[in-house]
């Protein structure tokens, strides 16, 4: 197939962007995404033009290190990652718009590379549960009914890339919360800190610039891992729970 | 990494060394003569003496400790983040030791262990099936092909049962049954159920664990995190490893990072292949650097090879991805007998037309063949051109997995049940619906058993320089048991390594030295003279085809089976590439932003180099073991034939600098606590 691609070009986080068009030909449809813009790139290289930055590294859909917004969506058309999306999802002679996750939080490194370190720091307020090596009891000391780990780990398979807040016209960062805070939620190892946890995670996420939900659904709509849109609703629950006892 | 081989069902014989030995006399061949010097043995590997059974303790007791007062005024360098990495990172800072972290990805979280699938071995013995730390201990030296080393293996095995309990402390959602306990799976084979397991995403859940321990640390100030940063070199001053040089992968500032002890875990280097199932990035810099300074790599040529991954589909193809193993329980592999059938639709293939290759030739265990003989076998069968799929540089590359006789047998629900998740990531992939069509599959790397060799400190042979999960060499030999290399990341880095590096930091903090050491000018300069030249050449090949070869030629003649012949022309054609690689690369833009050409440039030169030194260690190594087969070496029905009383050594090379011959010091390995036995499956 061949295709014309706009992708967005920024040489670092302070110069303005902007679109830049590219043709490509005999993409075969077997290609993933990323294997486009490497072939892309490789034609770049040879006529001396900067290739195009972009983030991947396990092309499996596992590690969240891929994101692109493919024609204003984010991961593309399919829910997957974009590592995980291939070319016959497009048809020949398509245009296909390219850019980076759009949010003021994830500030853009260089073209398609933005900054998500606001998650780790959401992470660091309280995403986990306060155990030193070597102190845990035997495991089978305490346990967990079949549902509440089954759900949680249903919810703990959020991969961390920010398709969630791409997609939100808000920019909220509420999913990617909400699943952590569900996920420790549900165990029993979660349940001592669980008001700090939810109380410091909504504060650090507030100061990062996310914005706050308004229950549109974009984002577990543009979740690879289909995180439901209910995990939102248990964030705010321990968080009205964590204010009632006075946090 | 995913459900697994079938390579411990095997039956086994005992076989005295002269049965297995087929009449070669000491010193017969030296195949690497002229590729080598030989060098003296390895006799100290700090492995305590006395009942297997107590050695750890015993070591743990003799190693000296850190006041905790002290701890505060000692740092450490951790590179990586992946299980081993963060697990060392989070404990180290819990300790309260001062601790920098790297890793090249935007976050920790990214690190490859994150991909592994299937499960987490440990002794629990919770479904009380005879499983044992021995049964563990056991099972993991046969693995390995009795290619590794006991006492490192009894202590994996042994602190396994604390890995359960913290990460389940933690809030990792193991799977669990009705009654509100851990469930566990058996896996590789073996006869009990002693694999724990997070659906297909373990390596994701215990990873995550690791991550938030590790964030959590970074929240409290004890361990400072660089991210998008890559080590560039290892700083070794007055004989120990003090620091390393980093590149800020955003602005491309060259940093010096100073310490009293650097650990290594950067992970495996299964991308000299090129195409093998690792992350993109993951890489040999960190450790290949450390080498070239000093630390000796231990065999390099073990590398891990499973059948059953989705082939290439085209010259464009940047990755491998694994499918679970348990699909050889069902599916039946065959390619056409014809050539001409090969481009056809295999449904319109006639039975008579089919060739069960497997079936055929190993009418007992069919289909369930240990990998690395159905690795082979799909070799042998699509050189002699009856591959299928497309053809990619004139050869067709894969087999196929056929599972039309399962589906009439046990419906198609029932096939959903079992294969559901793995026939959907096949057709996302391929875009191919295997309900109705043969799946097809080619082998692919997957894990290397080599690296940078350590002793029972899992200290190098620098002094100071410490290394953990899949860059160090210890723990797997020749070949690793499925669900055995997340055991051994978490062991390395929650309950090894904190122990064993306390007794060197107890003599720290050693004095300071400043950024005008000679040690540290020195590896600045081969630093930033190596980044001006790959920026200077402006040739005409891009890095990723550069890499590309490289990886061809370690897939052909260093790959699912090696030989002299194939070795010694592979050596000279890395040579080759490699003097072309720097005259002619291409490298666009500058230093100081991101430049993923840049990476990718420092990172293939290092691969030239590792590559190398793989062929001359399979060239050395005449035996088949474990993952590593050589032609010359095999039974009359093309089975591994293992040299014990030639190779039942561990291969610890010594840099001795670039086209001089490397050193190989051999560490014999003494079983005492078991008996060495030759694999059979007859």
């Amino acid at each position: 197939m061949n295709l014309t691609l706009k992708i967005w070009r920024q040489p670092d986080a302070v110069s303005p962007g902007a679109m830049h068009t590219y043709q490509l030909a005999d993409v075969s449809p077997d290609m993933s995404f990323l294997e486009m813009l490497d072939v892309l790139n490789e034609q770049l290289n040879d006529q001396g033009e900067d290739p195009i930055a972009f983030d991947s590294d396990c092309r499996e859909g596992i590690c969240g290190m891929c994101g692109l917004m493919i024609n204003g969506d984010a991961h593309g058309p399919e829910v997957t990652t974009t590592c995980q999306l291939h070319m016959r999802s497009f048809t020949d002679g398509e245009t296909i718009t390219i850019e980076p996750w759009r949010s003021d939080a994830f500030p853009v490194v260089k073209d398609l590379v933005v900054d998500r370190g606001a998650f780790d720091r959401i992470i660091q307020a309280g995403g986990y549960v306060s155990v030193n090596t070597g102190s845990a009891p035997e495991a089978h000391s305490v346990p967990v009914p079949k549902d509440d780990a089954d759900r949680a780990f249903n919810v703990a398979t959020c991969i961390g890339c920010g398709a969630c807040v791409a997609a939100c016209p808000n920019g909220s960062a509420s999913l990617f919360m909400g699943a952590k805070v569900t996920h420790l939620g549900l165990l029993p190892q979660g349940q001592p800190e669980r008001d700090e946890r939810v109380v410091n995670m909504v504060a650090q996420h507030d100061h990062e610039g996310f914005g706050g939900c308004t229950n549109i659904g974009a984002c577990t709509a543009a979740c690879p891992k289909e995180i439901p849109l209910d995990v939102i609703s248990q964030l705010n629950r321990d968080l009205r729970t964590a204010i009632k006892h006075g946090h | 990494m995913s459900h697994d081989s079938h390579d411990m069902d095997m039956p086994d014989t005992v076989t005295s060394t002269e049965a297995s030995h087929s009449g070669l006399l000491d010193g017969e061949y030296d195949d690497a003569a002229g590729y080598y010097t030989p060098g003296t043995p390895l006799v100290d590997t700090k492995a305590p003496q006395g009942p297997i059974a107590d050695r750890w303790s015993d070591r743990k007791f003799e190693a000296r400790l850190v006041n905790p007062a002290n701890r505060r005024k000692l740092s450490i360098i951790i590179v990586g983040t992946g299980l081993a990495g963060a697990s060392a990172a989070a404990t180290l800072g819990e300790a309260g030791y001062n601790v920098k972290t790297f890793c090249y990805q935007d976050s920790p979280r990214r690190a490859h262990s994150i991909a592994a699938q299937g499960g987490i071995n440990a002794a629990k013995n919770y479904k009380e099936d005879g499983d044992s730390v021995h049964r563990l201990f056991y099972d993991t030296v046969k693995g390995g092909d009795y290619r590794s080393r006991e006492s490192n293996v009894y202590r994996l095995a042994e602190v396994s049962t604390n890995i359960i309990d913290q990460c389940v402390a933690q809030g990792v959602p193991f799977a669990r049954e009705y009654g509100g306990l851990l469930d566990n799976r058996s896996f590789g084979g073996v006869q009990v159920s002693r694999t724990f397991y997070a659906r297909g995403q373990t390596g994701q859940q215990l990873l995550i664990g690791a991550y938030q321990a590790l964030e959590r640390q970074i929240a409290a100030g004890t361990v400072s995190m660089f991210t998008r940063h890559e080590m560039l070199e290892l700083i070794v001053a007055d004989g120990k490893a003090r620091g390393i040089i980093a590149r800020d992968m955003v602005t491309g500032e060259i940093q010096t990072h100073l310490a009293d002890v650097v650990v290594l875990a950067s992970g495996g280097y299964g991308n000299v292949f090129y195409l093998s199932t690792n992350a993109m990035g993951s890489n040999v810099t960190a450790a290949w650097r450390a080498h070239r300074k000093g630390a000796y790599m231990a065999n390099p040529c073990y590398t891990q090879i499973h059948p059953t991954c989705i082939p290439v589909s085209g010259s464009h193809q940047s990755k491998l991805t694994l499918m679970s193993e348990s699909l050889r329980n069902d599916g039946r592999i065959w390619v056409p007998k014809n050539q001409a059938d090969c481009d056809k639709d295999p449904r319109e293939i006639a039975e008579e037309d089919r060739d069960y290759y497997l079936e055929r030739i190993y009418p007992s265990f069919g289909n369930l063949v240990p990998r690395d003989i159905a690795s082979r076998a799909a070799k042998n069968v699509c050189d002699e051109g009856r591959g299928v799929g497309p053809e990619v540089d004139g050869v067709r590359r894969g087999v196929y997995l056929d599972f039309a006789d399962a589906i009439d047998r046990l419906g198609r629900d029932a096939v959903a049940n079992k294969y559901g998740n793995l026939f959907d990531m096949y057709a996302r992939i391929t875009g191919e619906d295997p309900y109705s069509v043969p799946m097809r599959i080619y082998p692919a790397v997957h894990y290397v058993m080599g690296g940078l060799w350590v002793d029972y400190d899992l200290q190098s042979t620098i002094p100071g320089l410490f290394v953990t999960g899949e860059a160090n060499f210890s723990d797997h030999g020749a070949n690793r048991l499925g669900a055995s290399a997340l055991m051994q990341g978490l062991a390395d880095g929650y309950f090894v390594l904190p122990h064993t590096i306390r007794d060197y930091l107890a003599d720290g903090p050693f004095e300071a030295i400043g950024e005008d050491h000679p040690a540290v000018v020195e590896a600045r300069t081969s630093v930033t003279d190596r980044i001006e030249h790959f920026l200077s050449v402006n040739g005409t090949r891009s890095v990723d085809s550069y890499h590309r070869e490289l990886g061809n030629i370690m897939w052909e003649y260093c790959g699912m089976e090696r030989t002299e012949t194939g070795l010694k022309k592979a050596i000279d054609l890395i040579r080759g590439l490699r003097d072309d690689f720097y005259r002619n690369v291409k490298v666009l833009g500058t230093n100081e932003s991101l430049n993923q050409s840049l990476e990718k440039a420092g990172r293939v030169a290092d691969f030239f180099e590792l590559g190398e030194l793989m062929c001359i260690d399979a060239l050395n190594r005449r035996e088949s073991c474990g993952g590593h087969f050589r032609g010359e070496s095999q039974t009359e029905d093309g089975e591994a034939l293992r040299h014990d009383d030639e190779f039942a050594y561990v291969a610890a090379w010594e840099w001795a600098g670039l086209d001089e011959r490397p050193v190989l010091h051999k560490e014999d390995l003494v079983y005492t606590a078991i008996e060495m036995k030759q694999r059979s499956y007859k």
